[in-house]
């Protein structure tokens, strides 16, 4: 197994839990299930005993490698420098030695095979990809300055779409030139290769490299950031090379090109960091320089930020296979806590798996009336003149 | 026959003393006190200036006939036993700071950058003004001049030589170059000033940092936008060893618009950064030292405090800060003024 | 066990009861040198309601139970010895009280130390409470009932003595307190009354389950310094520790000895922590330390290391992570350490026998020591690191700890939170009518024998 040479090294001290200021639990397999088995630690010595024979595969023992869901808390919070960075690859490579040896609980194998199949989990024709446009006058991508790349919940889900429109509409209005593609692409694999499926994760971007590169694309604003993720970290190696950015790091500097209200309405905004665009890609600033510059909002900050933000809970596949969900104790209804605690009034996320994770935990916790999730261009759309 | 170059006769015909009677940290009743205490030196004999010698260097600035008074005493500190720190921090010390023998050889090209034992500070070599360079650190080129602070003369003639050697046997010749820039006084001091006085060849020539930088700004002119702020200097100790290169900074600043702005300790008055005196476990005295510094630097209103020392810099860079002036390496502020 | 089994998803919910291989095999080792011993199963309650119902349970079908907080003990105390339940503590983590004015705070038996900490750092940053320097997640429960020490020690003692009062739940079920808030709501401290909290300190688990903790809390300063004293010579020690405590002023002393980096060996290291509020307390309190020591400084025989801040700001980490990367010296995710807790006296002994051992066994190791209170004791540590992929290398650490175990007890020392064979060499030289006093406690409390048997055990 890949990077087998490491699992001994683990010694179990748990920093791997919390967040480097160790105000909660940061792990949300570990936060969702609470066994020592499900955190980071658990893992590395499961692997281990696994490879030596002390245990066998099992239904809970997949359980427990597919609820990760690759946040990297643990690649952050490790208190060996020599390995940590490793951890999450480590991870994904028994992921990989159980798909090979079968063991995949049925929630995974749904998801990989409707992928497999279709091109993305929801198991809908590719041709509906670009319906969340409808009337926005979109146009298709022919050499403008950007791609913009929507993945497969702004594209499917009735939240995501919505959330693709917003985003799309204010590109628009800061007078980005951008077109979008009309259904020949496909997932952008990110969650796929996090499982360990890398045969499929290598269809899937060749098949969106292939289209890329027909189409001359140069600049990519992405919708999700797992898109970005895997464009711009997991593509070039297959031979697809672009400039990838998440919409509000190019929108982040673009503030001054849109006409906002001189004082706008009074929110308490607090922002959740999704964990690719943060840990992954080390991006903390954007979403909050969009939000710290609207008139009359305020920005307040969760215990657990920037490096130390809460997974809602999404990654790892787990939006559609669903492993942490773990009642009160699931990771997003613990993060609404979290938010709501702030005194906010917007829980403000910059990836549609993040908003619909948090929107449903704030439900289930009745919390719509205090708390509202929004997207962060929802909010700034909130603050442009004619709002 | 001394090992260090030093003429007993000329400081028996001195009639000022300089060397004693500039002394800003030891009492002179008169010129005449400084002269007994300062033959007692020359001949071997146990006088107070050994047990209360700060080490400063500056009595190498002051000496008009550069009879090396300060190598000098830290010969006889240790001829005598009388050591300024407990010796188990100065035997860790020299275990800490001792060649480690990973030094691998490494093609270099010019300007070669000697960082000598600081990892820390190479992202300090960037940008057009150092543009091309090679940059060597390591305890393997360690210039070992630290340990005049700790009367351990007998080390720095034992490693300084093999130094020498490293940097020539694993950068310099190979890559046919004979020249390196000096990032800091210590090092500078060591080849062009210590290492005669010690009777040391060195093959290779030495460029201060303030002569690199200078030269470099002309070659860069057009990229300066002057930025007009007041800096205080704190003047590293080693730059006494090489008081000739204290004018250059002058031109650098002027250069670059900053103005050095006259402090009460600067230039020949400049006073320790307080570092040195906790090894000598003479706290309350680092604490004065801090805190004159400090209060000097406000009273004349600074905005910047440069240095080109690291350990000056760890010692009195917090400090500095808290006191709402922003502290930096001089090639840093340099680099402001150049844009990058 | 099917109807146990099935009567604990009851007291708890199906998710928090596992019987599976996963969780039997993970909780059947800590990260120490002992043998894994399996559960048969693993529970973790949230409230001492639930704790009580388990323990009713456990009773009724006679099958051990094992508390578990963080499991960082290294010691190997929550291991399941003869198969039974493991109880892990760690989903009852509140923080249920912080009084200010008479400076306490109350948790549950699973709170965790970085909890707290970060929970009085936002919330009350006037106060802190002695942090050990094990990993954040360890609990306060757990740390209190095998008489750890820490930050604070100097100031305070163990941190056994820093209690204020418990909630226990016993091995038959009830639910009993101690101190204080067993007859006040206020949870001051033990006295006056009879103190039945040292039925569970030290125990290993042997004689109830704690459900709940008060704790001191200290004042916390705005100004915070280290200093490092440097000598080579062990002899001179005992003479500097006691010279330094006298003065009062410290929060924290300890003493750090290690052959790695190289230029480390041989020197014996003091860090010394303390605060003031204010710059010139500050000075004040440093100026009393070092001339308390000012006969070393003159005869040149040790001294305090110039260090710029940046350099302290590592050493002044608390916890500090330097203890845990100890771990990885053998690439091997391993250590396990000998705490001995001994009379300050010995300390050249102590550090010549360690040196001697670990030399001998070929072993990576590191020592140290935590002074505790006015220069009263310390807990001198010798941690020996080991590769856990490597046998031989096992092997040869755990020799070395047991080695390390004979030589502190034949100088009077005892070593701490001991593990079993350890435990079982304290027996052999302990009072006769000591041991037995024990045994006949633990028969009154735990009739069943089902409180982490095999502890506190004859050979």
């Amino acid at each position: 197994m890949k990077h087998e040479e490491i699992l001994h090294r683990c010694f179990r001290c748990g920093y791997c839990k919390l967040p480097s200021n160790y105000t909660d639990i940061n792990c949300p397999a570990y936060q969702a299930f609470r066994f020592e088995t499900y955190s980071p630690g658990g893992r590395m010595w499961l692997l281990r005993g696994w490879l030596n024979g002390e245990i066998t595969n099992s239904k809970r023992f997949a359980e427990i490698m597919f609820s990760c869901t690759a946040c990297g808390n643990c690649v952050e919070q490790c208190a060996f420098p020599k390995f940590r960075d490793l951890l999450l690859e480590v991870f994904t490579a028994g992921r990989e030695a159980f798909l090979d040896a079968g063991h995949v609980p049925g929630p995974v194998r749904d998801y990989l095979t409707k992928i497999q199949l279709h091109g993305n989990p929801y198991g809908k024709p590719g041709k509906k990809r670009p319906e969340w446009a409808a009337d926005l006058g979109v146009e298709p991508y022919a050499d403008q300055e950007y791609l913009f790349f929507v993945d497969d919940v702004g594209a499917y889900d009735t939240r995501g779409q919505e959330i693709a429109r917003s985003v799309a509409g204010i590109l628009q209005q800061a007078g980005i030139s951008f077109g979008m593609l009309s259904g020949e692409e496909v997932s952008d694999g990110n969650d796929v290769l996090a499982i360990g499926e890398t045969p499929l994760f290598e269809e899937l971007a060749r098949k969106n490299i292939e289209v890329f590169n027909q189409k001359g694309v140069k600049k990519i604003i992405t919708l999700s950031p797992h898109s970005l993720n895997a464009i711009k970290n997991h593509y070039p190696a297959l031979g697809g090379s672009y400039q990838a950015m998440h919409y509000t790091q190019l929108l982040a500097f673009s503030m001054g090109n849109m006409s906002l209200q001189e004082d706008g309405p009074n929110h308490r905004i607090t922002f959740h960091d999704p964990c690719y665009l943060g840990r992954h890609n080390w991006d903390y600033q954007s979403p909050r320089m969009l939000l710290k510059g609207l008139p009359g909002a305020s920005v307040v900050e969760m215990d657990r930020n920037q490096k130390n933000a809460f997974c809602c809970g999404g990654g790892g596949g787990n939006f559609f296979t669903d492993l942490v969900s773990a009642e009160e104790d699931s990771p997003s209804r613990v993060r609404v806590r979290e938010a709501a605690e702030t005194g906010a009034d917007y829980l403000a996320v910059a990836c549609p798996m993040c908003a619909v994770m948090l929107e449903d935990a704030a439900k289930v916790e009745g919390l719509e009336n205090r708390l509202q999730v929004k997207e962060v261009t929802e909010i700034v759309a909130e603050y442009m003149v004619g709002a | 026959m001394e090992a260090i170059k030093f003429d007993p006769e000329i400081c028996n015909q001195c009639e000022t003393v300089d060397c004693l009677m500039k002394c800003q940290y030891i009492e002179f009743t008169d010129v005449a006190e400084a002269k007994t205490e300062k033959l007692k030196i020359n001949a071997g004999e146990h006088s107070r200036v050994l047990d209360e010698c700060l080490t400063c260097y500056a009595c190498q600035e002051y000496c008009p006939y550069d009879n090396n008074p300060f190598y000098l005493l830290v010969e006889r500190q240790e001829q005598l036993g009388l050591l300024p720190a407990p010796t188990p921090i100065v035997t860790e010390q020299l275990k800490m700071m001792g060649p480690k023998g990973k030094i691998q050889k490494e093609a270099v090209t010019p300007p070669v950058v000697n960082m000598c034992a600081f990892p820390m500070l190479t992202g300090s070599v960037r940008g057009k003004l150092f543009e091309g360079a090679s940059v060597i650190v390591g305890t393997d080129i360690f210039c070992n001049i630290m340990w005049l602070h700790f009367a351990k003369n007998s080390t720095i003639k034992e490693r300084v030589p093999k130094m020498i050697d490293n940097i020539m046997d694993y950068y310099l010749r190979d890559s046919g170059v004979d020249e390196m820039v000096c990032f800091h006084d210590e090092c500078y001091g060591t080849y062009t000033n210590l290492a005669p006085a010690f009777g040391i060849e060195v093959p290779f020539k030495s460029i201060h940092l303030f002569d690199y930088i200078n030269d470099r700004l002309d070659e860069l002119a057009d990229r300066i936008t002057p930025l007009n702020v007041k800096v205080a200097y704190q003047r590293p100790c080693s730059n006494r060893l090489i008081p000739e290169t204290d004018p250059v900074l002058d031109e650098i600043l002027e250069k670059i618009g900053a103005e050095r702005v006259p402090r009460t300790y600067d230039r020949e008055n400049a006073l320790c950064c307080g570092g040195v005196p906790r090894a000598h476990q003479r706290d309350d005295l680092a604490d004065e030292l801090v805190e004159k510094n400090i209060n000097d630097m406000l009273d004349v209103g600074a905005a910047y405090c440069i240095f080109n020392c690291p350990f000056c810099m760890a010692t009195l860079g917090q400090e500095v800060a808290e006191n709402g002036i922003m502290p930096i390496l001089i090639s840093d502020l340099v680099q402001m003024a150049l844009g990058e | 066990m099917k109807e146990l089994i099935d009567r604990l998803k009851k007291i708890v919910g199906d998710r928090f009861v596992s019987e599976a291989p996963e969780e039997r095999y993970i909780y059947s080792m800590d990260m120490g040198t002992m043998p894994a011993s399996a559960p048969d199963l693993v529970v973790m309650p949230a409230s001492t309601e639930e704790v009580s119902k388990i323990m009713e349970a456990a009773n009724a079908h006679q099958v051990p139970v094992t508390p578990m907080g963080g499991g960082l003990v290294l010691s190997g105390l929550t291991r399941a010895l003869k198969g039974g339940m493991i109880l892990d503590m760690k989903r009852m983590n509140r923080i249920t009280e912080v009084n200010p004015k008479s400076r306490y705070a109350v948790v549950e038996g699973g709170t965790s130390q970085g909890m707290l900490q970060a929970y009085l750092k936002k919330n009350h940053p006037e106060l802190k409470h002695s942090v050990p320097d094990a990993p954040p997640i360890a609990t306060l429960a757990g740390n209190v009932c095998i008489h750890g020490s820490g930050h604070l020690s100097v100031l305070g003692g163990y941190h056994s003595d820093m209690l204020t009062g418990m909630e226990v739940v016993l091995p038959t079920g009830e639910v009993i307190r101690t101190g204080s808030c067993s007859v006040s709501s206020d949870w001051f401290g033990k006295a006056p009354l009879p103190d039945l909290s040292g039925l569970f300190m030290g125990w290993a688990g042997t004689t109830g389950v704690v459900t709940r903790l008060g704790i001191k809390l200290f004042p916390s300063y705005r100004y915070n310094d280290l200093l490092i004293f440097v000598c080579d010579d062990a002899e001179d020690m005992p003479d500097v520790i006691s010279r330094l405590t006298s003065t009062q002023v410290a929060e924290d002393m300890t003493p750090w000895m290690t052959p790695i980096p190289e230029w480390a060996r041989g020197f014996m290291h003091i860090n010394i922590a303390y605060g003031a509020h204010s710059k010139a307390e500050l000075t004040f309190k440093r100026n009393l330390l070092q001339m308390s020591v000012k006969a070393y400084k003159d005869k040149k025989t040790g001294g305090f290391l110039p260090m710029p801040p940046p350099q302290k700001n590592r050493y002044m980490k608390i916890p500090t992570p330097d203890l845990v990367r100890f771990a990885d010296v053998r690439k091997g995710g391993g250590f396990e350490y000998v705490g001995a807790i001994m009379a300050i006296e010995h300390f050249a002994e102590a550090y010549r026998a360690g040196v001697e051992i670990a030399e001998k066994n070929e072993v990576s190791y590191s020592m140290g020591a935590r002074i505790v209170g006015a220069g009263h004791s310390m807990m001198f540590f010798y941690a020996y690191a080991f590769n856990r992929a490597d046998q031989a290398d096992m092997a040869r650490a755990q020799k070395a700890l047991e080695e390390t175990n004979a030589a502190t007890l034949e100088m009077g020392g005892i070593p701490w939170k001991a593990e079993l064979p350890a435990q079982q060499q304290i027996i052999e030289k302990m009072a006769p009518d000591t041991f037995a006093l024990m045994n006949r406690i633990r028969e009154a409390l735990d009739p069943n024998h089902i409180m982490n048997p095999g502890n506190w055990e004859r050979a």
